[in-house]
């Protein structure tokens, strides 16, 4: 019960602060639109880089809002309560990944085959994009509450975070990317979605041990 | 739960200042400790300790027969400086919510909202409150969602002479009712309480 309050909690303040999704949305549409801008405008070339980029910007507006997910709940002692509770710490920092994800990541997946088709993707890639950005953005959350977790306290903490956790989007820019060129080019393309998955299931499954472990230790 | 909170060689060291050590101190039900000190001497060290928030130095942080994580998960309050409240939502909202998380009950929601004179308040969001409102709605989760230990960091310092002595009375309940009351204060407690002052460990020449 007390962990359905705190996830329409978390979505509620992500969705209310600044602008919330938009301004996430807003840079993930920045981002995508300055890539041809630097690449050249013919046809041919941005097709061939349409769906990395769209995967790529994603990984990049996934790192946004990440240092919002424990720092403001630190430095305004709202962490202390969170774990002042019954309920374990790690499943509380899971819910808060996933109102993040719900929050940041469902609009960019939304965002993601809108971008990609601008710049050339084909239709019928479009399916297969909003399912990787959707499990990507799980993996994203998660890895990046990690991320957000361990720089808790540490001056310039969103700086901190996106140098912890760049090397970690790695595997899912791989094989999100992997999966989206071999449907492409007529390719078997499960196997690169399937690891995609494993990675996205393997985050949720550790990333929120790691989580309270860093949180605890920056509460002490 | 809860019926007996017991410092033993209690030593905190933040950073390389050892805070204090060797702090004893056995609280009983119905009892108040008043834990006073100066700027820095570690009172909020010291509850953030029981707690659990913060790892002492040495010794020993007990609550008499009760699991120490059981105690600190569903047994005591910890009101403080930073309450935990979000500018930008409602105090209605604020307060459901950690009402909620701690476990309260419905009924008991509404009887804080009384106990605490926020009624008008409720709509307002938080940023809007002045600090002693802000207070008052920090300290109404006392009563939303009853637990027998009070961790209290200068509870009274924002509150009018009124308030206090309202504040005061709800303390005084509280005790009645068997409750435990550890609060750090510059000012006396309005009520009965022991004593335990925090001083700085002599540093050797």
């Amino acid at each position: 019960m007390s962990l359905s309050a705190l996830f329409r909690r978390e979505t509620a303040l992500a969705w209310g602060r600044g602008g919330g999704p938009l301004v996430t949305v807003g840079f993930y549409a920045g981002v995508a639109t300055l890539l041809p801008l630097g690449i050249g405008p013919e046809p041919a070339r941005l097709a061939a880089i349409a769906t990395g980029a769209a995967w790529v910007a994603l990984a990049l507006a996934s790192l946004l809002s990440l240092d919002r997910l424990f720092e403001r709940d630190f430095e305004d002692g709202a962490l202390d309560l969170l774990v002042l509770s019954p309920t374990p710490l790690e499943l509380t920092c899971a819910v808060k990944c996933l109102g993040q994800w719900l929050a940041t990541g469902a609009p960019l997946a939304l965002a993601a085959p809108i971008a990609a088709i601008s710049l050339g993707a084909p239709l019928e890639l479009s399916g297969l994009i909003l399912a990787s950005a959707l499990v990507g953005g799980l993996a994203f959350a998660f890895v990046g509450g990690v991320g957000a977790a361990l720089s808790l306290g540490a001056r310039r903490g969103g700086l901190l975070t996106a140098v912890i956790v760049l090397p970690l989007f790695v595997p899912p820019v791989i094989f999100g990317g992997g999966a989206l060129s071999a449907f492409q080019s007529g390719l078997p393309w499960t196997a690169g979605f399937a690891l995609l998955a494993a990675y996205a299931a393997a985050a949720v499954a550790l990333g929120p041990i790691a989580m309270a472990g860093a949180c605890r230790n920056a509460l002490s | 739960m809860i019926d007996r909170l017991e410092l033993a060689g209690l030593s905190i060291r933040r950073g390389a200042r050892l805070l204090f050590e060797g702090v004893a101190l056995t609280l009983g039900a119905g009892e108040a400790c008043a834990l006073t000190g100066a700027n820095g001497a570690g009172k909020t060290s010291l509850l953030r300790a029981v707690a659990g928030l913060v790892r002492p130095e040495a010794g020993t942080v007990g609550f008499g027969a009760a699991d120490p994580a059981e105690a600190r998960g569903a047994g005591l309050h910890l009101v403080g400086h930073q309450d935990g409240l979000k500018p930008a939502r409602t105090a209605a909202e604020e307060l459901a919510f950690w009402s909620r998380w701690t476990g309260g009950a419905d009924t008991a929601l509404a009887e804080a909202v009384d106990a605490l004179g926020l009624k008008t308040l409720l709509d307002l969001e938080v940023r809007r409150l002045s600090a002693g409102q802000r207070r008052r709605l920090a300290l109404a989760r006392l009563v939303a969602a009853p637990r027998p230990l009070w961790l209290l960091d200068e509870p009274l310092s924002p509150l009018d002479a009124a308030w206090r002595e309202q504040f005061g009375a709800l303390m005084s309940r509280h005790l009645a009712g068997g409750g435990l009351i550890l609060a750090a204060v510059h000012d006396p407690l309005p009520i009965p309480a022991k004593a335990l002052e925090l001083t700085a460990p002599e540093v050797p020449a």
